[in-house]
């Protein structure tokens, strides 16, 4: 399993051809995935011709960057023309935007080859991509237990060699968590680093575009070839984008890394909690000081969570009504009865139950209570990182408190929701936060550590997981798919 | 039935939303264009296609700030966008992207006059908001099988004021109204074009005890879009509960103190402003000024003309409100310069008069035919022949005619009815076909009476 910097390595050197590779994932794509379930649109043809046209340039000596040919996975939240977009619902079953993301644009401009577009949970609300309207998918590592979610078929194609790099949206953990399940790279950048415009949107204050790779390079360079300011998104920063990969090899040296307490208390699996201290020691022997921080509004980090994102998707879905686009169940009696059955059939019950939940938040009366009440809350959790980044470069900690669970384990949403615990706070504050294969339990399945850095500091999250890779074996396990 | 109506006062407040004579859509970048074919003026944007974003038209924010500080309202340092939800199809996303709890301006007042008498409306705020679509129903609403949406007005930014509950009449809500427009026209801020929807009013109505300060119970009457046919449709308003809550894909609008005092800085003369100065500067009765200033285009017009012939402003008045105006729409902003007639060829009609070259009654016919035809009427006059007759010999004679024809007018004169002479001029000015001095003939008739 190759990374993509080794992949455009050797399509410079001319030891490998896009076409070629582009068709071993193909080939791959078409043996493996009836039973991974990562995918769900091959885009067989658009890849083809993409490898084809950087095969061109690379023939050409002129390739566009270190992306060009890269074979790439979507998570199909994010629009592509012509391709349909599912966002995991029946809703949007046989939507086909008629434009890119800028992500996908940006993408494309790097020369990267789009495969397909992956499973997720329903408009991403989820953990375990099990509220997909369409399929299961799952962990390469074991095939009875979850990728991780929302974005678990993103994570579940890298992690199974069916992608060399993928993207997932993270509104509450749902790239960090997924990269943890399935021991790959996962990075929610900077709210804002990375443009929005062409992701559908679950909840606009929290959804995160969000790389997931196979190590920290690769990382890197996806990060870079898509960030930046983008004119169509208003809340995207204007901000340079420094040259991260330049930066990673600048060591940890005399960095300060925070433990915060809060992320190790009751409820974390202790084989985690052992692999992540491991870690810690690890970045200690590397040369950085650690030391302990407290983060004390860690603990109205879920319930917070639950009233602005169910609040905001409420809004946000609210177009989905059978009138312009999408599914539309004909047969009502007037427009109301018409729209009522189409979102009746066309949202699965997780999306419905968040629906209710933020449309209750949102109702007169009860703003103040929940919405009002929330955002305040998440100005006390900014706060707290404030404090904590006076002190501290870094922050590490655990991503999730459990490794991957079984199908169907968690049927209580509450349970589901807890496994965001750890992953909810840099996602209410917008901070940079990673997830990097820390070791594993003793069946085999992958733990994360999560870093979590100061706005736009990208640069040095990147350069602490690079240290912290290179110094540990982690990346040369792969899961035996066959 | 009568004691009753004087117990009751009329409360009406009225909400104006105006569009926003911006080239480009609030959020994106469709042109705005009135009367386009169905949908031809939409992206993914304004249709509310999955994953879009919006972003703020300065234009827009530019306008809506121009009209605030002309309305002498307070722009908030910061505002913030809201979303607004409710479901109906001619709203692509089934919410609106308004402003809610921090609008762009508020407190404020305009000044208007009914019936002579001034009167300051309270203006109590001022937000951005944009549009939503058009449904085009297949038959009557009630029944029709099927509804068709045009998006192109959606995204359309619009700015709404709501009046503070001062207005007590129709008939100051009218002239509130047409104040308003004007302020506006005169900005720049909005064609104010109400066929084309362009300015739209919601009137909210009440009824109290004379006396008291309590309002009633609230009757909104929406979509009055024209002065004369105000809808019929009463309807109380609902308690909606739209959900509103801060938009999170824009980042609130943070207003530069030092554009927002540039911005005042650069504001044109407003309506109210330039009748004053039209009463003090040319001399204008107060009503002929407040004719003249009811469109920027006809004030211009005004000014221009008197540039032209700057000694008799009071006579180029007169020829627009009495003359001009019979012709074109007052309210029509570009009517004025469809009419054909320059302001220089008006004030040089004018300057014809006033040097005697032609006599007012004459000047009455060339002005149909500069209306006919846009000429000089100066070239009108030389070529049909219409110069007045000044020549005191050729006058005499017809003088002379004239009282050989009148003997009855003569011995009226001489018994003392000096009145009659009048009969002997109109004789002598029928006689030259009107275009004889008036002036002269009637000193010629009076001088050679009383010598009889």
């Amino acid at each position: 399993m190759r990374t993509i910097h080794e992949l455009t390595a050797a399509f410079a050197k001319g030891e490998a051809s896009p076409v070629g590779v582009a068709e071993d994932y193909l080939a791959r794509i078409g043996a493996l995935d009836d039973r991974l379930g990562a995918y769900l649109t091959v885009t067989r043809d658009d890849a083809l011709a993409a490898a084809r046209a950087a095969e061109a340039r690379y023939r050409a000596k002129a390739p566009l960057g270190p992306l060009d040919g890269a074979p790439v996975a979507l998570k199909d939240v994010f629009c592509t023309r012509g391709v349909r977009t599912t966002c995991g619902s029946r809703i949007l079953e046989r939507y086909v935007p008629p434009y890119d993301a800028t992500l996908v644009e940006r993408l494309k401009a790097a020369g990267a080859v789009i495969l397909g577009k992956t499973n997720m949970d329903e408009f991403a609300m989820g953990s375990s991509t099990e509220h997909s309207a369409f399929q299961l998918t799952r962990n390469p590592w074991d095939l009875a237990r979850v990728p991780g979610g929302s974005s678990g078929g993103s994570a579940a194609a890298v992690a199974g060699g069916l992608a060399a790099g993928a993207f997932g949206t993270d509104t509450g953990g749902s790239v960090r968590q997924p990269a943890a399940f399935c021991g790959v790279v996962g990075l929610k950048p900077t709210y804002g680093r990375i443009s929005r415009y062409g992701l559908v949107a679950f909840a606009s204050s929290l959804d995160h575009v969000a790389p997931f790779a196979l190590d920290i390079t690769d990382t890197a360079l996806l990060l870079a070839a898509t960030a930046g300011h983008d004119p169509l998104d208003a809340t995207s920063v204007d901000a340079p984008v420094p040259d991260y990969v330049a930066a990673l090899a600048s060591g940890v040296k005399g960095l300060r890394v925070g433990v915060p307490d809060e992320y190790f208390g009751a409820g974390l699996d202790p084989e985690i909690d052992r692999a992540v201290r491991a870690a810690i020691d690890v970045l200690r022997d590397l040369g950085a000081a650690i030391e302990r921080v407290s983060l004390p509004t860690t603990e109205y980090g879920v319930a917070t969570y639950y009233v602005v994102a169910p609040a905001e998707a409420s809004s946000n879905l609210a177009r989905y009504d059978g009138v312009k686009y999408g599914l539309r169940v004909p047969g009502g009696k007037d427009l109301i009865d018409m729209v009522s059955r189409t979102r009746a059939a066309g949202f699965g019950p997780e999306v419905k139950r968040r629906v209710m939940l933020g449309t209750y938040a949102l109702s007169a009366g009860y703003y103040d209570a929940y919405y009002g009440q929330a955002q305040k809350v998440r100005t006390l959790v900014r706060r707290d990182f404030e404090k904590a980044f006076a002190r501290v470069d870094v922050l590490a900690a655990p991503t999730t408190p459990s490794v991957a669970f079984k199908h169907g384990e968690k049927s209580d949403p509450l349970a589901m929701y807890m496994n965001d615990v750890y992953t909810i706070p840099a996602s209410m504050t917008g901070l940079p936060a990673i997830s990097v294969p820390c070791g594993f339990n003793g069946s085999g399945l992958p733990i994360g550590l999560q870093l979590i850095g100061r706005p736009l500091d990208e640069a040095t999250l990147l350069r602490v997981a690079h240290a912290y890779e290179q110094a540990t074996p982690w990346r040369q396990r792969r899961p035996e798919l066959s | 039935m009568s004691a009753v109506a004087t117990e009751y006062e009329t409360v009406i407040g009225l909400e104006v939303h105006a569009q926003l004579a911006t080239r480009s859509k609030m959020f994106c970048g469709c042109p705005t264009t009135f009367g386009a074919p169905p949908n031809s003026q939409t992206c993914p944007i304004c249709q509310g296609m999955p994953g879009v974003l919006p972003v703020v038209n300065r234009r827009a924010v530019e306008l809506a700030v121009r009209a605030a500080l002309a309305f002498g309202l307070r722009v908030n340092p910061a505002c913030r966008f809201a979303r607004k939800h409710y479901y109906y199809p001619d709203m692509p996303k089934n919410f609106q992207i308004s402003q809610y709890e921090e609008p762009l301006a508020e407190d404020g007042s305009l000044e208007l006059e009914v019936d002579g008498a001034p009167r300051r409306i309270g203006i109590q705020r001022l937000h951005l908001e944009e549009d939503v679509g058009k449904l085009v129903h297949e038959g009557d609403f009630a029944t029709a099988l099927s509804s068709l949406v045009d998006y192109n007005r959606a995204g359309v930014p619009l700015m709404e004021t709501v009046s503070r509950p001062d207005l007590r009449t129709p008939e100051e809500a009218a002239a509130y109204l047409k104040a308003f427009r004007a302020v506006l026209l005169a900005l720049g801020v909005c064609d104010g074009n109400m066929e084309e929807g362009a300015l739209r009013c919601d009137a909210n109505i009440s009824l109290r005890p004379r006396g008291s300060t309590e309002l009633g119970t609230k009757v909104e009457i929406k979509n009055l879009n024209s002065f004369r046919n105000v809808q019929r449709a009463l309807s109380k308003e609902y308690a909606h509960d739209y959900r509103y809550f801060p938009e999170p894909d824009l980042v609130p609008l943070q207003m530069d103190a030092a554009w927002v005092e540039s911005t005042r800085a650069a504001l044109p003369e407003l309506p109210r402003a330039r009748r004053q100065r039209f009463v003090s500067q040319y001399g204008l009765p107060a009503y002929d000024a407040g004719i003249l200033t009811q469109s920027t285009a006809l004030a211009d017009y005004y000014e221009a003309a008197v540039r032209a012939h700057p000694a008799n402003p009071k006579a180029l008045a007169n020829w627009i409100t009495s003359e001009l105006l019979r012709e074109v729409d007052a309210a029509d902003d570009t009517a004025i310069a469809r009419s054909g007639i320059s302001p220089a060829r008006l004030a040089g009609l004018v300057l014809l008069i006033d040097d005697g070259t032609i006599s007012g009654k004459i000047a009455k016919d060339v002005f149909a035919r500069m209306l006919a035809s846009g000429e000089d009427p100066a070239a009108i006059v030389k070529r049909e022949g219409l110069t007045q007759v000044a020549d005191a010999g050729a006058l005499e004679a017809l003088v002379d005619a004239a009282i050989a024809a009148n003997a009855k007018a003569v011995a009226d004169f001489k018994s003392g009815k000096t009145a009659a002479s009048r009969a002997v001029v109109g004789q002598v000015m029928k006689a030259s076909g009107g275009k004889a001095n008036p002036a002269m003939v009637d000193r010629l008739v009076q001088e050679k009476l009383s010598r009889m």
